[in-house]
Parts: C-alpha cells; structure tokens; sequence
C-alpha cells in the first residue's frame, strides 16, 4: 500500500517536473528564436539544402543519368586540361577581384568617412549605385564598352590616337575586363562595410594615438585595422563565396572566351551541363566549388573565433 | 420556417445520378472534350510569326475540342535550353516543346516516337534533308517531328556592290535569280582572294571565331568542304589527319584577313558588321538582312544571299534544324500529334514561312521553292538561293558525322573554332590536333 502511494506520487512529480521542463523550454530565448526562424530554416532547406544534396546526387550519375559512377565525373574531370584551367581562373578571378574590391572598399570607405555629415548621404548613396543595380542588366552596359568592333572606350582611345584594345578578345585583357567589372559591382558592398566598421571606431583611440605622436599611417595600421579586422574577414569571406559563384559577369561579357580562358566554375558547369546537355558532369564542376570554399572558411572563421576569444 | 429533411432513399438516387454525370461526362463533346494540351514553343525574333503559329493551332484546337495553352520561349539567355533541361529532370512539363539542333537526340530517351508523324509527312511534304535526319533520327525511331519555325541555313550573305567593287565578284551573276547557281568559279580559292581584297579595301568578311553557333556552323562547313572530320559516324578519332590539317591551313591563311577582334565575336556581332556596313559578307540567315532592312536600306538593298564556296570535298552549308518534340511522359500524346500534323501540312508551313520574312526554313523536298523566297526584297530575289532550291550545295552541321551525342560536345565546346584560333596565333599544328584529339577523347564518354 505503501508502495503503491509512493509511486503515484513519484508519477505525479515526474509530470510536474516534465511540464515545468516543457514550460522552461518554451520559455527559454533560444527556442523563441529557433521558432521564430524556422520558416526560414525550413526555407533554406527547401531551396538550398536539397538542392544541394540533388546536386551531390546528379554528379554521381553517368552522363545519361542511368547509371551510379560513385565519383568517376570527379576521376574524368581531374584529367582534362580544360578543367584545370577553369580551376586557375576561378582562382586567379576571385582572389584578384576580392582583392582589389577590399583595397578600393577601404580607400574609397576613408574618403567617405572623412566627407562632412552633411554631404555624405548623397555620396553614399552614389556610391552604391553600381552594388545595387542588378549586374546581368549593367554588364549589359560594360559589354557595350568593350564590344570588339564598336567599343566606347577604343573610339575615346582612338581620339588620343591610342588602342584599339581587344577587351575581350585578347585572352589577357579578356581576364581584365571581367575583373574589372567584378570590382567595379563588388567594392561598393566593401565600401559600406568598411564605412560602418570605420563609424565604431571611437574617436578616443585616435586621439590617444595622436597625442602618442602616431602618424596616419601608424593610425591606420594600429587603430583601425585592428579594429575592423572581424569586419574585413567577414567582408572577405562572404565576398569570395559569391564571386567564386560568379556566373553572370562572365558569361554576358566573354561566355568563358577567348579560348576559355575566362571560364570559371559556373559559367563552365553550365556550358558543359546546360548547353552540352551533360548534366551530371556540370553538377561535379559546381560542387568543386564547395572543397575550395570550404577551406577558405574554416581558415577566416577560425581566425575570427580565435580573435572574439581573445576579447 | 419549415426544414425539408433528404430522406435515405432521396440521398441514394442523388448520389447515383452524380456519379453516372461524373463518369459520362468525358464522353459527352463539349468545348474542351478532347482535353488540354500546352505547348512551348520558340519565341520567334519576327514578331509576326508568332501569330501565324497561334492562329493555326488556335483553327485545329477549335475544330478539335481542345484547350490549348501556348509558351513562346526565348532562345536568349538559353532559356529554351533550360526549360528543356528542366522538364526533362522533372519528368512534366509542356505536351510538345521546341527543341533546336541536337536536343532530340540529348533527350532521345524521354521522347515519344514520331514515326507514324513524321512517315505520313514524307508521303506528304517529300524526304527531309540529310541533317535533318541525321539531326532526328535514332536507330529508325523519328525523335522529334521537323519543324520549319526556327531552321535555317547559316550560308554567306554579301554586299552586291563591294565584291564587285572590291573582288571583281558579281554575286548575282554566280546566283541569280530565278535559275540554277552558276557558281564553279565560287571556291575556296576565290573566296580567299575576294577576303584579301576586301580586307584591304577596309570592308572585311565578317566571320566570327567566338565559340557560338554562327562561328561554329561557318568553320564547320569549311572543314567539311575539305572532308575535314574530327571523329567519324562509327565514332573513331579522326583529328590527325590531312584533311584536318588542310581545314586549318585553310583557316589559318582566312584570319589573317578577318577582323582582328573576331575571337571575340557572338551570333550578333555578324549581323552588327553587315547592317553597319562595315563588310562585304557575313554567314547568316536572313535576319540580318531583315534588320538592314529596317534600320539601314540603303545596305539591305545590295544584300545577296547565297551559296558557299566549294572545297576539294564538295560544297557544304550549315543548316540548323529546329523539331518539336513530345516527351514520353505527355498526358495528352495523341492531341500532340494531332496538332503537328496541322503544323506540318504545305499550307501551315508556307504561312508560317511568309509570317517570317522568308526566315524559316522547311527541311522538305518539296517546300524549297515556296514563293515568298522568290518574292522578298529589295532587291528582289535576294532570297531565292537561300533555301538552297537546286540542291547546290549539300546541307549539313558542324561536327557531323560524329555520334550525335559526341558532335553535340564538339559543337557546344566550339573545338573546331578553337583550334582554328590556336593555330592561327602561332601554336605548333601538331599542337592544337593533339588538344583536339584530347578533348574529343573526353566527349567520348557516355
């Protein structure tokens, strides 16, 4: 009898305590915030997360999509000399872009910063101009520019008596002009970064610094490089991901030409994928992307975590 | 207020005569008796040609009972390309879509048969071309039905007045209107010193050297007017040989006397070239023609299409032939026959030939001397040798005869192009055949 009480009322505590847990649980910020977000969460599923796997699953497939070749796409890309060059340009396309996108995001940040309160929100909002028209319609525009044979920047060369350059049909300046136009899309996200990081800057650690006797440059390299420098790996990271991904530049301007030597992942997985009607072979072109992106990352977020842990 | 209550028996015979509607009602002819059908077909670049197709599926979907519901897909940007990638992936989509060049045999698998079709349209319409069966055809099973809507021939399109200022060529003389080519003379050797000629006069021929399909199907044709094949019908490579070699000697001697950007060029830069004025010839269908003719007249009017030159091998011309197609996965195939029937009777196509200037190209024998290709101008009978109507030269695509599935890889990576360009910039013969050979070992692959 005695028994039979005590486990009721063990019963009866356990669902209490299993209600409070419940009830806590609710409570607690972090589930809000994950309920909040899973729409999104179940979005991003919908629209990355299984495209992805898909894609893993596609590059598995033999050409016909018939077969499971386990990674024989990856085995048959390895060896074509076309893929490799693809893989040097996507390289020397983002790593270049990137580049001067946060060189020129920084100056131009500086300069932007250092324009009177007054006047900055028009700059700002000029500056952004080429960040926020859609690329595919303002590469439109650049492909007018370095058209072979009615190009506005060869006819103003040529009323200094200088060019014709083949913008786009030398392989060199082919390479050029697709970064150019990258840099030219890209740096104004930089600059705005740049600028918001600049505005945390307090005022006081430049003034420390100058009574110090720091020159600019010393103010620079002191101050506000450490001070940004979460803001610049974020900026980085995210910007190599997406002109890694580049796809639209490239392909209205040269479509991986001269001689493919303008291809990089995107452009080439849908040459080969789309127009070669080799669908699981483009697949394993896109997904080489992921390794490569994926080691950039793991070294950009590890240096960031390493930094907020010295904070 | 009084309630009428369903007693058992009421409910048991309304739920009966419901159903029997419900069954019957398929059987019963209404406006849309014999069902649905979509369509997708290419959205023609002459506005007007578009409704000539509308109209005549609209008079078949009316006498047919069906409800019919046309896409016109742009070919810019790929997107035909995509939707067909993509209805092919998701194994739904239109009843019948517009597929150019090699996507019935890319899609051979998920196509439904047209042999009844296309077998009762020969008896009617005569033999198609050789690429288009070659284009259409896999081991005796008719992929897709042909389609006039979008074929073409890429053949040379020249200012009357500069070859015959420039190369003492009179075009007109070697094609005239109305009669057989009179073209002997029109060879590989005389189109390389009226290019020269032109050239230096500073009216170039503007032949592209880019990697899309109006510079493809141009190196194409030569190489095949030098029997020059880079992988053979049985699937063979076939890089190392002389008439490759000859093919890019050939080549190499042309670039110097084409424009100097034209690595550069796309399907456009052509067109630009001639209705600028700025050249004596380009290869192209009579788009660009049709484009002068509205925006600069005075060059539409010395404009002269016609045949290509001959090589050792014969003479050769790219035709591209667009089908349309009816994925085996259809839930209305018979409907889609029926309306490609309808689509491909001598009246429907000559329609839809007039709604596009002259444009479209019936791949038939007995559809090659229609009158609007006697008829378009200025000049008059600027069109009269384009749909090639005393068999002058024999139509072909570049990259044929390779395996369809093989030419499609050579084809879309512009190999042929490519090596022209290499070797043309000064790398070793020896050099770009061993690239070729290389890449198309790696287009081999199944």
């Amino acid at each position: 009898m005695v028994d039979v009480a005590l486990q009721s009322s063990q019963a009866a505590v356990r669902t209490a305590r299993k209600q409070s847990s419940l009830r806590n649980l609710l409570n607690r910020k972090s589930t809000i915030a994950f309920l909040m977000a899973l729409p999104l969460i179940l979005l991003i599923a919908t629209l990355v997360i299984y495209p992805a796997f898909y894609a893993i699953h596609l590059a598995t497939l033999n050409k016909s999509m018939a077969r499971f070749v386990g990674l024989g796409n990856f085995e048959f890309l390895f060896k074509r000399e076309t893929f490799w060059l693809v893989v040097k340009q996507s390289c020397i396309f983002a790593i270049t872009a990137v580049v001067f996108k946060a060189l020129i995001g920084f100056i131009v940040a500086h300069f932007v910063h250092n324009i009177p309160a007054k006047g900055q929100r028009k700059w700002r909002g000029m500056l952004l101009v080429p960040w926020v028209i859609p690329p595919a319609m303002s590469t439109l525009a650049w492909l007018w520019l370095f058209d072979p044979s009615y190009s506005a920047f060869n006819y103003t060369l040529g009323l200094f008596g200088a060019g014709p350059i083949p913008w786009t049909g030398d392989a060199n300046w082919a390479r050029f002009s697709v970064i150019l136009v990258n840099i030219w899309v890209g740096a104004p996200f930089f600059m705005i970064m740049y600028l918001a990081a600049l505005k945390s800057v307090p005022d006081q650690l430049y003034e420390a610094a100058a009574i110090d006797g720091a020159n600019w440059w010393q103010r620079i390299w002191y101050v506000t490089l450490p001070m940004m420098r979460n803001i610049i790996a974020i900026t980085t990271l995210f910007s190599l991901i997406v002109t890694f991904a580049n796809f639209d530049i490239v392909r209205i301007l040269t479509a991986g030409g001269p001689l493919d030597h303008t291809h990089i992942f995107a452009t080439w997985a849908f040459r080969v994928g789309i127009e070669g009607s080799d669908i699981p072979l483009g697949a394993s072109v896109s997904l080489f992307m992921v390794p490569i992106l994926a080691v950039a990352a793991i070294f950009i977020l590890r240096d960031i975590s390493k930094r907020g842990n010295e904070a | 207020m009084s309630r009428k209550k369903l007693s058992r028996r009421q409910f048991v015979a309304a739920t009966a005569l419901t159903s029997a509607a419900m069954i019957t009602a398929p059987y019963v002819r209404g406006a849309h008796a014999a069902g649905k059908l979509s369509i997708g077909f290419w959205d023609h670049w002459v506005p007007s040609a578009n409704k000539a197709s509308t109209d005549i599926v609209n008079a078949w979907a009316e006498k047919e009972k069906v409800e019919v519901q046309i896409d016109y897909i742009p070919s810019q940007g790929n997107k035909n390309l995509l939707t067909i990638a993509a209805e092919a992936q998701a194994k739904s989509g239109h009843d019948i879509l517009a597929m150019p060049t090699w996507w019935p045999h890319a899609q051979s698998e998920l196509l439904e048969p047209m042999n009844d079709v296309v077998g009762d349209l020969i008896k009617q319409n005569g033999e198609p071309n050789g690429t288009v069966k070659y284009l259409g055809q896999s081991k005796g099973k008719w992929l897709a039905v042909p389609a006039s809507v979008g074929s073409q021939i890429k053949g040379p399109c020249s200012r009357i007045d500069l070859m015959k200022k420039h190369a003492g060529i009179d075009v007109q003389a070697l094609y005239p209107a109305g009669q057989a080519p009179k073209a002997d003379s029109w060879n590989l050797e005389a189109f390389l010193k009226a290019a020269e000629a032109c050239q230096k006069a500073g009216v170039a021929f503007g032949i592209g050297l880019g990697e899309t399909s109006d510079n493809v199907d141009s190196a194409g044709a030569f190489f095949q007017s030098f029997g020059a094949h880079l992988v053979d019908e049985k699937g063979n490579l076939t890089v190392k040989t002389d008439a490759v070699r000859q093919a890019l000697d050939f080549y190499k001697k042309l670039i110097a006397f084409l424009p100097p950007d034209a690595g550069a060029w796309d399907d456009s830069s052509n067109n630009k070239w001639l209705v600028s004025g700025k050249g004596a010839l380009i290869m192209n269908p009579p788009s660009a023609w049709a484009v002068a003719k509205r925006d600069a007249p005075q060059v539409a009017e010395q404009c002269w299409t016609h045949g290509f030159p001959s090589g050792p091998k014969g003479r050769y011309a790219p035709y591209l032939g667009y089908f349309w197609g009816t994925w085996a996965f259809s839930k209305n195939k018979e409907a889609a026959k029926g309306v490609l029937r309808a689509l491909t009777t001598p009246d429907a196509i000559e329609k839809m030939c007039v709604a596009s200037g002259g444009y479209d190209l019936p791949c038939w024998e007995k559809l090659t001397t229609l009158k609007v290709w006697q008829e378009e101008g200025p000049p008059k009978g600027t069109l009269y040798h384009y749909p090639n109507p005393h068999n002058h030269q024999t139509l072909s695509i570049a990259a044929a005869p390779a395996p369809p599935k093989i030419a499609q890889q050579i084809y879309t990576q512009a190999t042929m192009t490519k090596m022209c360009l290499r070797y043309a910039q000064g790398e070793a013969m020896e050099k770009t055949l061993a690239w070729a050979e290389g890449e198309c070992e790696g287009f081999m692959r199944s």
